[in-house]
């Protein structure tokens, strides 16, 4: 069901939370607000709402304003919320439900964050393997940041940090066979 | 060689000790050999996903991490990690696979692979300390680490979430603190042991990780250190390329295994430093190690 707010957007749907708790397998009316995760959150200083209070947003399904949120790209997925949380509330969870929605959606603040997500991912689905030199240049032509970190990138360069071609691999057909399953 | 019977794993390096951590790579299996830990790096294997995967498609991550399981299991031995992002993928996913006989099967129509989790995934850390031992690390230190003063860093995924990861205590781990007292070191009490650095960000957030990493270097400093010890090459990569400060005056950061490399006398230990940003090697000379 959908409520609407005065302009006739829709503020509320309560069956999000149902939605996100299936996908995500937790029990996320256990949560009590008692700061635990946000208190412990190391990205706490960058987010637009407390990880405590997505969980009670999500709760009251308050969908938009959860899905456009910096904080589900901004979660350094360090998983001290989920480890720390009194009643077993894996938030950890909670936040790659709610980016794959937000994805899905079309809803993502974070457009960086999830840029080098794509990235990464399209890269394993070409080489099997992560190349970073790759993963680093395409990063830097889709931000259009050319500059950053260049004096760093030159000397990880020279130390033989970086390989300038990926790996030959053997079996690249299972790996996009799976990467085909998933769309 | 040693003399021991060695154990055997099947090695899973992960993308990262392929290029960035070349010298993490080269360490583990140098130190390895010399523990008698016999690694056999899984043929073929590929990208576990990391975070990108399980951030944006869950049953991505589940297979990719999955086909690595399962070209293991067919060489019938446990898994050694190094990398702790691949280790928790692998773990999440071994979990998982356990339970769900669906993702199961969907792993073996993608791949034609069978996997039963019958083997155990474990990282190098928790090998070399608990299926080794420090009492035998110790015994082969030719060349004590005396007077070096280090931050044991342990980061996120090898004490979270306890329940998938840990084999120590998720908020106090202590066995990397006790290698490396092993080592001869002096390892310092310090409060950011199981802090994040910010290493998934250090690409898309740079100025987030910067912050992150420069809490872990005032933390550090004032425990009174003068290197932080690693097992991630995110967190490595992370620490020396977003941490302030002129090059000279940045703290070091070394992987384990380069240490115990150090210790045991190895050659080779020091052309593996040499790959570093931030060069240990003044700090070293200063001790005369």
């Amino acid at each position: 069901m959908q409520y609407f707010d005065k302009n006739g957007v829709a503020a509320i749907e309560t069956n999000f939370a149902t939605q996100v708790k299936e996908e995500s397998g937790t029990e996320l009316n256990r949560c009590y607000q008692c700061l635990t995760c946000s208190l412990g959150c190391p990205s706490a200083f960058a987010m637009d709402y407390l990880p405590h209070q997505i969980v009670r947003m999500v709760q009251m399904g308050l969908r938009e304003p959860v899905l456009t949120s910096s904080t589900i790209w901004v979660c350094a997925d360090c998983q001290a919320c989920a480890t720390r949380c009194p009643n077993e509330v894996d938030i950890v969870r909670i936040m790659d439900v709610l980016r794959e929605i937000s994805l899905h959606e079309g809803l993502v603040k974070e457009r960086g964050v999830a840029d080098f997500h794509r990235i990464f991912l399209g890269n394993i689905e070409q080489w099997g393997r992560q190349h970073e030199l790759s993963l680093i240049i395409k990063l830097k032509l889709r931000t259009r940041d050319l500059f950053s970190d260049v004096p760093s990138g030159i000397k990880m360069l020279t130390k033989g940090k970086l390989k300038l071609l990926p790996e030959r691999f053997k079996e690249i057909e299972k790996v996009r066979e799976i990467f085909r399953r998933a769309k | 060689m040693t003399p021991q019977a060695a154990v055997k794993y099947a090695y899973y390096p992960g993308c990262s000790l392929e290029a960035t951590a070349r010298e993490y790579d080269l360490s583990v299996r140098t130190v390895c050999e010399h523990l008698g830990i016999k690694l056999a790096e899984i043929p073929d294997w590929n990208c576990c996903g990391a975070s990108s995967g399980h951030s944006t498609d869950h049953r991505l991550a589940c297979n990719l991490a999955g086909r690595n399981l399962a070209l293991a299991e067919g060489m019938e031995v446990d898994i050694a990690v190094a990398c702790p992002a691949c280790y928790i993928r692998l773990r999440n996913a071994q979990n998982e696979m356990k339970q769900d006989e669906k993702q199961r099967d969907e792993l073996t129509r993608l791949t034609g692979l069978s996997y039963n989790a019958r083997y155990s995934t474990r990282h190098l850390l928790d090998i070399i300390c608990n299926e080794i031992g420090l009492e035998d690390v110790k015994d082969k230190v030719v060349k004590p680490l005396r007077g070096l003063k280090l931050a044991a860093y342990y980061g996120c995924y090898l004490v979270r979430p306890p329940e998938i990861v840990a084999f120590d205590d998720p908020e106090n781990p202590q066995c990397l603190d006790a290698l490396l007292g092993a080592l001869g070191a002096e390892a310092r009490d310090w409060p950011g042991k199981v802090d994040c650095c910010g290493g998934s960000l250090s690409l898309s957030k740079r100025e987030m990780a910067r912050r992150m990493v420069g809490e872990l270097i005032d933390m550090a400093r004032r425990a009174g250190v003068e290197a932080m010890v690693t097992a991630c090459p995110l967190c490595h990569a992370n620490l020396e390329m977003r941490q302030d400060g002129a090059d000279g005056n940045k703290l070091p950061v070394f992987y384990f295994t380069e240490l115990v490399g150090l210790a045991l006398g190895i050659a080779e230990a020091r052309s593996w430093l040499k790959r570093h940003l931030v060069s240990p090697s003044g700090l070293l000379a200063s001790l005369g190690l």
